[in-house]
């Protein structure tokens, strides 16, 4: 028994490592960042974020491994590429999406310079790893202070502008009509979005973005259709996912990443299979 | 076809709003272009507020631009374009909108009562709580009678319901004008006639001017103040009798079109086999 545990990479000693000081990290980062993800959730699954989440990833990591390249911080490297390709997005309207085959060879083209950039720099494998699938153990407390600040300015922003941006993103006809500037809150949306991917790569990496920004809130979506009530319960998926992830693959002395997605599709599967019945019931009613 | 029951005589003579009222709408010299392509253009016409008024012409023919124009969402290519007594703009809260298929774009992702909610707030910027608000989403509710299913997900309620809902998000600022975008469509005949009878009634109790493009007229040709119909690149408005005629609907569809007076005096339109 114990050498099957063994075998998988169980670790007797996990409760000591959960109080080290780099768990504290992990644990305060995860949370800001399921939070920053988690109060712009609802526009995510409301605007199709899902095309977003993609596009700057993929944007995002030459920014991180070109920053390397530099010598500069990958944060910002991300961060620069995300909300420069958050407002290339927001020009482009909804060409973007419909222009898919021009959309995702640029995408391609993007990652392959984020290969090139990494493998010019000299600590290439572990930079091009932790962008790609997140390092969520290594965040330092430099980087808790960059999520903190992305977490409050996201919060500040949306103070002002969530209920013209909820009518622009339910009904872009009627809040034209009504003098709400569409396509400047569509941008701000982008941007809000990048800031957001920007820490949450740190946590998933690119490539599992997608678990932390959009499953959270598409699931909470399963459950209410209230604005409010999808942004906190996204957020509390999103921080379900990150802590209990962590816990597990602290446990069993494997990437944390792993879990912390397992754990989101978890939830999503449970709320579609939870609420199937309801969204039956409602969905063929007649007058 | 009309309810003989609800029969008004000979519908269209009746001119609604005081002639020395000031217009609901007054468009001159206005064209309107996409693209460099004109859509339709000399548009000089007055519409008396007050009426209901439905907005007719083949597809294509501009009916959708002119309800942008007079929301202010297009600029017209030349021309001024004149409504409640001031020119057209954007975030004009005396005109409430229902564009067309609303319920489409919305999606599942709100209820009906937030929706209309936002009719009130979705313009203005930051978070401060008004309760005078929640009151005037029950009154738009209750004009409608939508307050039993307006905490559903839209996309869960019927055409019926639906089109209610957005009537109640454009009453919600208690506008003076209602400017409605093909209103009656994916509609079955009994919700078309639960809609024109609710515009109806509004137009009545609030004394709103409602514009409505439409395909068919049959649904609102008892009730009709004025129709404007958009032939041959421009727009026209006239008196329901001098626009419900064989010949000049044939013209405006390009397809011949006979128009029926029943024994009771109703009027309505319908395709010549």
């Amino acid at each position: 028994m114990t050498a099957l545990l063994a075998e998988i990479g169980y670790q007797s000693n996990w409760v000591e490592i959960l109080g080290a000081p780099f768990m504290r990290n992990a644990f305060i980062g995860g949370a800001l960042v399921a939070l920053a993800g988690g109060m712009i959730g609802y526009f995510v699954v409301v605007r199709g974020g899902e095309f977003a989440a993609h596009a700057l990833g993929h944007i995002g990591f030459p920014g991180a491994t070109g920053a390397v390249l530099l010598g500069l911080s990958p944060t910002l490297g991300l961060g620069v590429f995300c909300v420069a390709g958050a407002l290339v997005i927001g020009a482009l309207g909804h060409r973007a999406r419909e222009q898919a085959v021009a959309t995702g060879t640029v995408l391609a083209f993007a990652t392959g310079l984020g290969i090139l950039f990494a493998s010019m720099a000299t600590r290439n494998t572990s930079t091009v790893t932790s962008v790609l699938f997140g390092n969520l153990l290594a965040v330092s407390s430099d980087q808790i202070v960059v999520f903190a600040v992305v977490a409050v300015v996201i919060a500040a922003v949306l103070v002002v502008v969530a209920r013209p941006l909820t009518l622009a993103s339910v009904s872009p006809e009627v809040a034209a009509a009504k003098g709400v500037p569409v396509r400047a809150l569509g941008t701000c949306f982008l941007v809000l979005m990048a800031l957001a991917t920007t820490v949450a790569v740190q946590v998933v990496g690119t490539l599992l973005l997608f678990a932390l920004l959009v499953t959270p809130p598409a699931a909470a979506l399963r459950f209410s259709a209230r604005p409010v009530v999808v942004c906190g319960l996204g957020t509390l998926f999103g921080l379900v996912s990150v802590v209990l992830g962590l816990v597990v693959s602290v446990v069993f002395n494997l990437p944390p990443s792993f879990f912390i997605v397992t754990v989101s599709t978890l939830i999503w599967a449970t709320s579609l299979v939870s609420t199937r019945e309801r969204h039956r019931s409602t969905a063929n009613v007649s007058e | 076809m009309p309810d003989p029951s609800v029969g008004s005589p000979v519908p269209g003579d009746r001119v609604a709003g005081d002639p020395a009222d000031e217009p609901a709408v007054r468009l001159q010299g206005v064209s309107v272009a996409y693209g460099g392509r004109t859509i339709w253009s000399h548009g000089d016409l007055e519409i008396p507020s007050g009426g209901l008024v439905c907005i007719i012409g083949p597809n294509g023919s501009g009916k959708t631009s002119l309800l942008h124009l007079l929301l202010g969402m297009i600029p017209p290519a030349s021309g001024t374009v004149e409504v409640l007594g001031a020119p057209a703009r954007r975030g004009d809260a005396r005109i409430g909108y229902v564009p067309q298929r609303f319920g489409d774009s919305v999606g599942d992702a709100i209820t009906g009562r937030d929706l209309v909610r936002l009719g009130h707030t979705g313009s203005r910027w930051g978070l401060r709580r008004d309760r005078q608000v929640t009151a005037e989403v029950d009154a738009a509710l209750d004009a409608v009678g939508g307050r039993e299913f307006a905490s559903r997900r839209l996309a869960t309620l019927s055409g019926g319901q639906q089109q209610r809902i957005a009537v109640a998000q454009a009453l919600v600022g208690s506008p003076e004008m209602l400017v409605l975008d093909e209103p009656l469509a994916n509609l079955d005949l009994r919700n078309q006639r639960d809609v024109v009878d609710l515009l109806v009634g509004l137009r009545e109790q609030r004394h709103v001017t409602m514009l409505v493009v439409v395909h068919d007229l049959n649904p609102f040709l008892p009730h009709l103040s004025g129709i404007v119909y958009l032939l041959d690149g421009h727009p026209h408005y006239g008196a329901v009798s001098d626009v419900v005629d064989g010949d000049l609907l044939t013209h405006l569809y390009g397809t011949s079109i006979q128009v029926v007076r029943t024994a009771t005096g109703d009027l309505y339109t319908r395709a010549r086999t």
